[in-house]
């Protein structure tokens, strides 16, 4: 078993749970929940057994280093942090229903991962400049952050889908919007993801900074991934003050959520294929 | 009056910090489409001369360092600072107020109320609450007033102050930016190994900026992966200050070396056609080291040697091998092949020397005095510090209102609130509740 080999059945695992989940919408199936979970839950460790493997062969390469270097592995392990937090937050809030909403993200990102001609999947030794456990650390906070802002998005939608719905907040289980959970605790679900992305997120950007400083003696250029990633931050500070001193809640939140995750994949992808800059390395 | 009044409402209101945080995103966007820095503003005539214009008097090609972007900014910064004077003294307030003088009225009108009876004295109800609070980490105070009994505990108050350590964060971390803008340099330098410098050129300008030492490069090294692809770069570097060595480090990418507030970043590397010979004495190991140009003679006097580099051999992207001719006055010229990295033994008028030979480079560095870094890290610790306690702590409390009704029977009101996870908050407040109804007084 390679970690390739791993990491393509993960793909199809997440896929197939995905499937289940827009099955359960459609068909009504509700008692199907908790096996979509499960096929997550089984996604989910075969995922991480995969990016284990994948370090562990790094190492019998010769040049061993932490699955976190190139396009493909970021991908990857961004779609691992999706699926974990979804899994902790399904675990803690019951959210029920909320895979639909998270897990696809997991699927589109293995999806790319996997079938994209643009990213190389080969494990490649590190150039100099990407010796460091900063490096590292950069990589992890601002995934986690970046996940946590897929799954408010996709609250997001889910909380939009909700509130277009006539009596939104009746807990029907005869439409497909109608079983999901009352429209202020999505709220306040999404506000809390969204802070909690927020603080990786700057973890995230002050990290690369770091890094940047020890590479080439300066913390901060405005190179095009540089600033995508402030003008981020910007997006959920706005969002935050909006809320909190001007009342921005409900659909204007949800809208926000939304919007910021643009902002967030704009930084991550299309900085790489369309700005050019430092992050260069993003783009084998 | 009325109007300076008005413009502290202004620069008070998060109406503005909205707006400024908007411009900023929008305007950042420009700078990430249009490429910055000195090549392109001497392009710029490419454009058709009004929007080329334009693009100037906006000062585009720099617009991280504009006048106008450097306005909004200073407008956040003003925002920032007379917002936090502004609501300051409030929260103050509330983190230092004495909540037992709280009036019953306005206790009565909090979030969360639960009240009881008891059949036991004021003063043995007052007790056993007092306990079970203190118990549960809630440490509470008390005072009787007309209503009754009061007693009050809270937990959290100071988290108030994250939202402050957050704002004050930002203005932090610009003085760190500002400062070393001003007070500090950003420059680069290629020093061929073998020779020292203390100047090195500003970035942008190329202007010469004395170092107050010197620098010297002994040796710079690559190392290369078997895919070819490279490893490491490293330089040994001497600091050298009145004519005396008194550092000498190896740096590597990442790893750079500082000197009095001075560091040396290792960036990039240039490789000679030239060779350097090292001539290591076996019985002291002492050696001396010729820079050799290609195909050029070299001397040492003292020994009345000749010699120089004939050809070399490469392999990928390193010389692995390179041809010497040799000689003496007394003998023929001999040539031979030196392995790169591998010293060889040569015999010169009856004494054994080593000899090994490598290519000569210069090792590029990345030189920056930044005397605000330390104020930006600090901003940035303090971030998301005041983050974490904005985000994840409240400030809660808890007042309890006893009233005696007869000689043993007590009522109980139970009044709590937080300022922040109301949601998070209403779970705590029912476990309060059932622990302190459990109190039998
Ligand atoms: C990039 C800049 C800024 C960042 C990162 C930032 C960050 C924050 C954060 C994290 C909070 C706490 C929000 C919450 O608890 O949900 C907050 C609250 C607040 N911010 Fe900012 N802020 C920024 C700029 C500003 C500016 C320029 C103002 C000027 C008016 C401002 C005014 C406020 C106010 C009034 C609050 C509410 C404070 C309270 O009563 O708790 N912020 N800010």
């Amino acid at each position: 078993m390679t970690s390739s080999q791993l990491l393509g059945i993960t793909t199809f695992t997440y896929l197939l749970a995905t499937l289940l989940y827009v099955f359960i919408i459609i068909f009504k199936a509700y008692r199907l929940y908790l096996l979509a979970v499960t096929t997550t839950v089984i996604a989910f460790l075969i995922q991480t057994g995969g990016i284990g493997l994948r370090w562990f062969e790094s190492y019998g390469m010769g040049i061993g280093h932490a699955p976190l270097t190139n396009m493909y592995e970021s991908v990857v392990f961004f779609a691992w942090t999706i699926a974990l937090l979804y899994l902790v937050m399904e675990w803690k809030f019951k959210t029920r229903i909320l895979g639909l909403f998270a897990v696809p993200f997991a699927s589109l990102a293995m999806a790319y991962a996997s079938f994209s001609s643009e990213i190389s999947k080969e494990i490649t030794p590190l150039v100099p400049a990407l010796q460091s456990n900063w490096l590292i650390a950069h990589v992890i906070t601002c995934f986690v952050g970046y996940a946590a802002f897929a799954v408010a998005a996709g609250m997001g939608i889910m909380y939009l889908l909700k509130a277009s719905n006539s009596n939104p907040d009746a807990v029907d289980k005869s439409t497909v919007t109608g079983t999901l959970s009352v429209l202020p605790n999505i709220e306040d679900l999404i506000h809390k993801t969204m802070l909690f992305g927020f603080i990786w997120l700057t973890a995230g950007i002050i990290t690369g900074a770091v890094w940047a400083n020890s590479a080439w003696g300066t913390y901060w250029s405005w190179d095009p991934k540089e600033t995508w990633s402030l003008i981020t931050w910007f997006v959920y500070a706005i969002t935050l003050h909006a809320r909190y001193t001007r009342g921005w809640a409900g659909k204007r939140l949800a809208w926000l959520a939304i919007l910021g995750l643009l902002s967030v994949i704009f930084t991550y992808y299309g900085v790489n294929f369309l700005l050019s800059g430092l992050h260069s390395y993003g783009s084998n | 009056m009325k109007n300076t009044n008005q413009l502290w409402t202004f620069f008070a209101s998060v109406r503005l910090a909205i707006f400024t945080l908007c411009a900023l995103s929008l305007t950042s966007i420009i700078g990430t489409i249009i490429p910055q820095g000195e090549s392109f503003s001497r392009r710029i005539d490419v454009y058709n001369p009004v929007f080329a214009k334009f693009l100037m008097v906006l000062d585009i090609p720099n617009m991280y360092s504009s006048w106008w972007f450097l306005g909004l900014l200073g407008i956040l910064c003003a925002n920032l600072i007379i917002c936090s004077i502004d609501r300051f003294p409030i929260s103050w307030r509330l983190i230092t107020a004495d909540q037992l003088a709280l009036s019953p009225e306005r206790i009565g009108r909090l979030d969360h109320q639960e009240s009881w009876s008891l059949n036991a004295s004021l003063s043995e109800t007052a007790q056993s609450l007092r306990e079970r609070l203190d118990k549960a980490g809630w440490q509470t105070s008390i005072r009787e007033n007309t209503a009754g009994l009061l007693i009050f505990s809270q937990k959290g108050a100071w988290s108030r102050l994250g939202v402050y350590l957050v704002h004050l964060s930002i203005l932090l971390i610009f003085v760190g930016a500002v400062i070393g803008n001003f007070l500090g340099f950003k420059g680069s330098v290629m020093i061929p190994e073998t020779e020292s410098t203390d100047k090195v050129f500003a970035s942008g300008s190329a202007q010469p900026l004395d170092l107050g030492f010197e620098i010297r490069c002994d040796a710079f090294d690559i190392e290369f992966y078997p895919n070819g692809m490279p490893k490491e770069y490293r330089s040994r570097l001497t600091v050298r200050e009145k004519g005396k060595d008194v550092r000498q480090e190896d740096i590597e990418v990442n790893k750079p070396l500082s000197y009095k507030g001075i560091t040396f970043y290792q960036s990039s590397y240039e490789g000679y056609k030239d060779f350097l010979l090292k001539f290591t004495d076996p019985t002291d190991r002492t050696t001396k080291t010729f820079k050799a140009l290609y195909q050029q003679e070299s001397t040492w006097p003292e020994k009345s040697l000749r010699f120089g580099v004939i050809n070399a051999e490469t392999k990928g992207n390193q010389i692995f091998r390179t041809k010497i001719w040799l000689q003496d006055k007394t003998q023929q010229p001999s040539i031979f092949w030196l392995e790169t990295g591998k010293e060889t033994e040569i015999k010169i008028q009856g004494k054994t020397f080593l000899l090994s030979a490598k290519q000569m480079y210069a090792t590029g560095l990345q030189v920056a005095k930044d005397p605000g870094v330390w104020l930006v890290y600090s901003g940035c610790v303090m971030m998301l510090v005041g983050l974490y306690v904005a985000f994840f702590l409240s400030h809660r409390r808890v007042w309890l209102i006893l009233r005696q009704d007869a000689d043993n029977a007590t009522t109980v009101l139970l009044a709590a609130s937080a300022n922040k996870n109301k949601t998070g908050f209403t779970s705590i407040f029912a476990q309060l509740n059932e622990l302190l109804r459990a109190s039998k007084g």
